[in-house]
């Protein structure tokens, strides 16, 4: 079994952005799948901040410290591009004009809600930025994520642990080791990795998983740093 | 007398500010922080202050400073968390018990500002709904769906920060520095614009990005 790194993980969430789409992208792997976009799909990416339409980073000479994105990265602006201040960006999230955000996450649970904001690390001070209004308005919601924790705990779950940061939101999660829609029946799973079977899959998931008819192997061109 | 909204420092723009103040500041990524005025805000010794800033402890921003000096009681932020592995200033006090949290999604953050500014006393968003930052307010359902009632933040004071001005107080802004400052100066009974230069002659209509009506006092910095 080969599971997917990083970069894979977002290569294959960008594979489903589809043209013309108004896409928001989360701090950490999320905002790699910018770099993975198939060519000849023509997209928006919206950053809270109020940017319609960010570019790839400026190069070092060319940085300015007023065009940052969400996770304060210096970046450039795509042509058509436009700015709003954040009242107005936010309004565009919570009035549902986003097609798809994606985001990192911790859990999710077979009703779709979800936990990406609070890990309970004591004495350190909240930080919930805009996920709260993205999970709960984004027109789809995407997460990318690693299949089990570190202590190899599950993250697909029958009812979060963590805080939650909004309910019946999630539709797709992006893994490591497959990719799983969240239904009215429950979690789907619509890709899985060579040489995983699914019983295998089962035991490391917190939740009853379904499989989809058409279930496909998971799989992604190697990538093993950003372009 | 013709308007003229320029006034001759920083600290003269910090003139009538009290203790117990509420003060709005706009940034977001190093981007629209009004570093100068915050300086003067700490020279101005007031305390027992309220802050609305999307983040307690941002690294480019001189919020810290006022922490530092004990002048602030309250926060009401969407990010509160400090980037090193030791606690913030800030992190240390609302630890301590020092300085009172209200950590916000930042939609609801920036709306409950716009709405201040707009005449609306309260509102219902779906955002927060079933978490812990909404607990024990009130829920309405809606075509179907659960939202929460979110007040209006008024404040006593803005903190701005913009590229250029007219003596108007007119602004227009860089790239993506107006974040919460377009918002915050419609909710703010007195609102300080500091801004990078200043234009002698009245900024053209289809440039300005927030009206001078909004602006009370412009204090010229530079870069």
């Amino acid at each position: 079994m080969q599971p997917l790194n990083r970069f894979q993980m977002a290569w294959r969430a960008a594979q489903d952005i589809q043209e013309g789409m108004l896409v928001n992208l989360g701090l950490g792997i999320p905002i790699l799948a910018s770099d993975y976009v198939p060519d000849g799909r023509d997209v928006f990416i919206q950053s809270e901040n109020g940017i319609i339409g960010c570019g790839p980073l400026a190069a070092d000479n060319a940085a300015d410290t007023d065009l940052v994105d969400a996770g304060s990265r210096r970046i450039t602006l795509r042509s058509g591009a436009s700015i709003v201040h954040s009242a107005d960006s936010f309004a565009m999230i919570r009035g549902g004009h986003i097609d798809v955000t994606i985001l990192g996450c911790f859990e999710v649970a077979e009703t779709g809600d979800m936990a990406n904001w609070d890990m309970q690390v004591p004495n350190k001070g909240p930080l919930v930025g805009g996920a709260m209004d993205l999970a709960s308005c984004a027109r789809s919601v995407w997460v990318i994520m690693e299949y089990n924790t570190r202590k190899g705990e599950p993250r697909l779950l029958e009812k979060c642990l963590l805080p939650l940061t909004a309910v019946r939101c999630v539709n797709r999660i992006y893994t490591d080791v497959a990719v799983v829609d969240v239904t009215p029946q429950g979690f789907m799973v619509t890709d899985i990795v060579d040489g995983l079977s699914r019983e295998s899959l089962q035991a490391r998931s917190g939740a009853k998983l379904n499989f989809a008819a058409d279930c496909r192997v998971l799989a992604a061109p190697p990538i093993t740093a950003p372009d | 007398m013709a308007i003229d909204k320029r006034v001759s420092s920083a600290a003269a723009a910090m003139e009538g500010v009290q203790d117990g103040a509420i003060v709005m500041m706009s940034g977001f990524g190093g981007a629209g922080f009004a570093n100068v005025l915050i300086k003067a805000l700490c020279a101005h010794a007031v305390k027992d202050l309220t802050l609305v800033v999307n983040s307690a402890t941002h690294p480019y921003s001189f919020t810290h400073r006022l922490f530092e000096n004990r002048q602030v009681r309250k926060v009401i932020c969407t990010a509160a968390r400090g980037r090193g592995r030791d606690l913030s200033v800030f992190e240390q006090q609302w630890s301590d018990g020092l300085v009172e949290l209200e950590c916000v999604p930042q939609g609801t953050f920036s709306e409950r500002i716009r709405a201040g500014g707009a005449g609306i006393p309260a509102f219902y968003t779906p955002v927060g709904f079933g978490t812990e930052l909404t607990r024990g307010k009130e829920v309405r359902v809606f075509q179907g769906r659960e939202h929460v009632l979110e007040e209006a933040i008024i404040a006593d004071l803005a903190l701005i920060r913009a590229d250029r001005s007219d003596r108007y107080g007119n602004l227009a802004f860089r790239y993506a520095q107006p974040n919460f400052g377009p918002a915050m100066a419609t909710a703010s009974k007195l609102t300080v614009a500091e801004v990078r230069a200043f234009d002698e002659q009245p900024m053209v209509h289809t440039d300005v990005q927030l009206p001078g009506t909004y602006v009370d006092r412009i204090v010229t910095v530079g870069e």
